[in-house]
């Protein structure tokens, strides 16, 4: 059937490569930009860098990870990831398994009033409202509490869990296992890809978000690293002071060493930081896009 | 036989210890998701922040009207909602292109490989899709020293900065973020399609563009349709954090769209009242815009969409 093809096909062909092709490098040339950017010695990628490294070096992310108060938003943003990923994974699982079972009593009722919430909100101001009349503000928790409940994905373990053959649960049950026994020893083993699913997809959110820090969190000790990236970016000013900024001896030691680190250099370190973790589980997630699709089309 | 008649039983009956397991889940969505409701109250009040509720005045619905009469700001703003809107509507089309011309490629490696790296976009924050466009697109950034290196520019360009470029260049840039991670669900539609219909067109003497265009496209307008009917809910709804990002004292004037208007007029101003009353409008138009697009759905397709 693979006949020979013709002059137009073959002109197309090449049309449809170049133009993939092109889109492909546009989308790859930003993120290669910011690894030969910061994997630069300072002095040189500052005055113009565009195709290759200028004396490749690991002397940004030495000194960049010293920086006061880097390191420790490196790691809220990992606490935030780890903690808020395993809330939200046990109460979406459990209550899609909850939810799937017809004997529930209020069933219907209950399951409305959780999707609604995927469509009506109070909006900013009555929600800032109530976070800091919950006095969530500056604290850990206001990360990984509000957002534990997603419905969208509590729709999706519903759904996976539906499929699943009633026989599987049946033996547990005769045995006189309870609800919870049988979500942790059947349901959850049956359920993982829908678990990486949303997991993975959660994760993600949780590591890019930065709005809940700008809005609820003044206090610098709990700032996340996305956070950071984004003051810097907005404000040179608050960059320089980190840089040349120093109360101890010890940090003013410290600064000389890092004196040659630019403002520039700095905020491409970091952005590469940030994106990282994310390069790390994408090949891990390209395995749940089509169930990620669906969370997309929930989420629509 | 019995079985199934026990079956039954247990199906009406209803155990109530189910309730009790949920009821921890349950309060979160209460908490976060409904007590903020009660909040809409404030848009009817000249309520301060710092201040009790109980000692606003009673305003009925002044900030709806200012709302409606507010012809400088308002109509700035919704003006940049609708022309973001609609660009994102027009651009709509493109994952949907993009996932044909994808799926004509013969060697599924370059396939495979244009694939990942168009949809790693769509998982980085804006932060960091502005940390990147700074470098690139600023005074300093990269393009200008290429142009100018190339002797194509007299004086450095910041499109950051640029008012009139706004519109185009943040369409272009949310399509960067986006066109692979959305082609992924018409590629999917596309390996759904039976094979047996290319070979029967090819038996009957079809080429690719015909079989193309008499196959897979319409193949894939049903889920091009529903993607549409569902973006029609969110038709007002066209982000936040994008344009949050992106704003500066320059650009400000085109990039506030209603979401970041309400945010500045809350929290920057303190204009809490004010603020909740066009975040309440705002909400009731999207689910009247969500109830019609389902219904629209209903008579479209047989089904709905929600």
């Amino acid at each position: 059937m693979v006949g020979k093809d013709s002059a137009s096909r073959t002109v197309f062909n090449i049309f449809n490569y170049f133009v993939l092709g092109i889109f492909g490098l546009i989308c790859f040339y930003p993120f290669w930009y910011l690894i030969i950017y910061s994997f630069s010695k300072p002095e040189l990628a500052n005055s113009g860098i565009s195709f290759w490294f200028k004396g490749f070096s690991l002397y940004n992310f030495e000194q960049v990870l010293k920086l006061k108060g880097i390191g420790r938003s490196v790691l809220i943003s990992v606490a935030r990831t780890v903690g808020g990923t395993l809330l939200t994974v046990f109460a979406c699982s459990f209550m899609g398994y909850l939810f799937s079972k017809p004997e529930m009593p209020f069933r219907k009722f209950l399951y409305r009033m959780l999707i609604i919430t995927m469509y009506v909100g109070g909006g900013l101001i009555p929600y800032y409202l109530t976070i800091s009349a919950y006095r969530l503000t500056n604290t850990f928790w206001v990360y990984i509490i509000p957002g534990m409940v997603s419905a969208y994905n509590v729709i999706l373990v519903k759904t996976f869990v539906e499929q699943l053959p009633p026989s599987l649960e049946e033996s547990a049950v005769l045995d006189g296992a309870g609800y919870f026994t049988v979500y942790s020893r059947i349901i959850l083993p049956l359920s993982t890809p829908i678990i990486a699913t949303i997991a993975t997809f959660g994760a993600v959110g949780q590591w890019n978000s930065y709005m809940d820090n700008h809005l609820f969190v003044t206090d610098s000790r709990w700032n996340t690293l996305q956070y950071l990236l984004y003051k810097f970016l907005n404000s040179t000013q608050e960059l320089t002071t980190l840089l040349q900024k120093g109360n101890t001896a010890a940090y003013q030691q410290q600064m000389k060493e890092a004196s040659q680190l630019t403002p520039m250099g700095v905020r491409m370190t970091i952005t590469v930081i940030t994106i990282i973790p994310i390069f790390c589980v994408y090949p891990f997630m390209q395995k749940y896009f089509a169930k990620g699709i669906l969370i997309g089309a929930v989420k629509a | 036989m019995v079985n199934v008649n026990n079956r039954r039983i247990n199906k009406r009956k209803k155990n109530y210890k189910l309730l009790l397991w949920l009821l921890p889940f349950m309060i979160p969505v209460v908490l976060f998701s409904y007590v903020p409701l009660f909040g809409w109250v404030i848009a009817f009040f000249e309520y301060r922040p710092g201040s009790m509720l109980s000692s606003a005045n009673f305003v009925g619905l002044k900030y709806f009207r200012q709302f409606l009469t507010d012809t400088i700001d308002m109509s700035r703003v919704i003006k940049n909602t609708l022309i973001f809107a609609s660009l994102g509507l027009a651009t709509s089309v493109l994952p949907m292109v993009f996932a044909i011309l994808l799926n004509e490629v013969r060697s599924r490696r370059y396939a495979r490989t244009v694939q990942s790296i168009t949809t790693f976009p769509n998982f980085i924050s804006w932060v960091i899709v502005y940390s990147m466009a700074f470098a690139i697109f600023s005074t300093d950034g990269v393009l200008n020293q290429i142009l100018m290196g190339l002797g194509l520019t007299e004086s450095p360009t910041n499109l950051l900065a640029d008012v009139k470029a706004v519109y185009w260049f943040q369409t272009l840039l949310s399509v960067w973020k986006s066109l692979g991670w959305g082609s992924i669900v018409y590629l999917a539609a596309i390996s759904g399609i039976s094979q047996e219909l290319y070979e029967a067109a090819a038996v009957d003497g079809a080429g690719h563009f015909r079989r193309a265009i008499h196959i897979t496209v319409p193949s894939i307008m049903e889920t091009f349709i529903v993607l549409l009917l569902l973006s029609i809910g969110n038709f007002i709804s066209v982000g936040f954090d994008q344009y949050f990002i992106f704003q500066n004292p320059v650009t400000l004037r085109k990039l506030e769209v209603l979401d970041l208007y309400v945010y500045r007029l809350g929290l920057l101003n303190n204009d809490y009242s004010y603020s909740t009353a066009i975040g309440m409008v705002k909400s009731l138009i999207s689910l009247i815009m969500i109830f019609g697009a389902n219904q629209l759905a209903k008579k479209v397709r047989g089904t709905a969409i929600i």
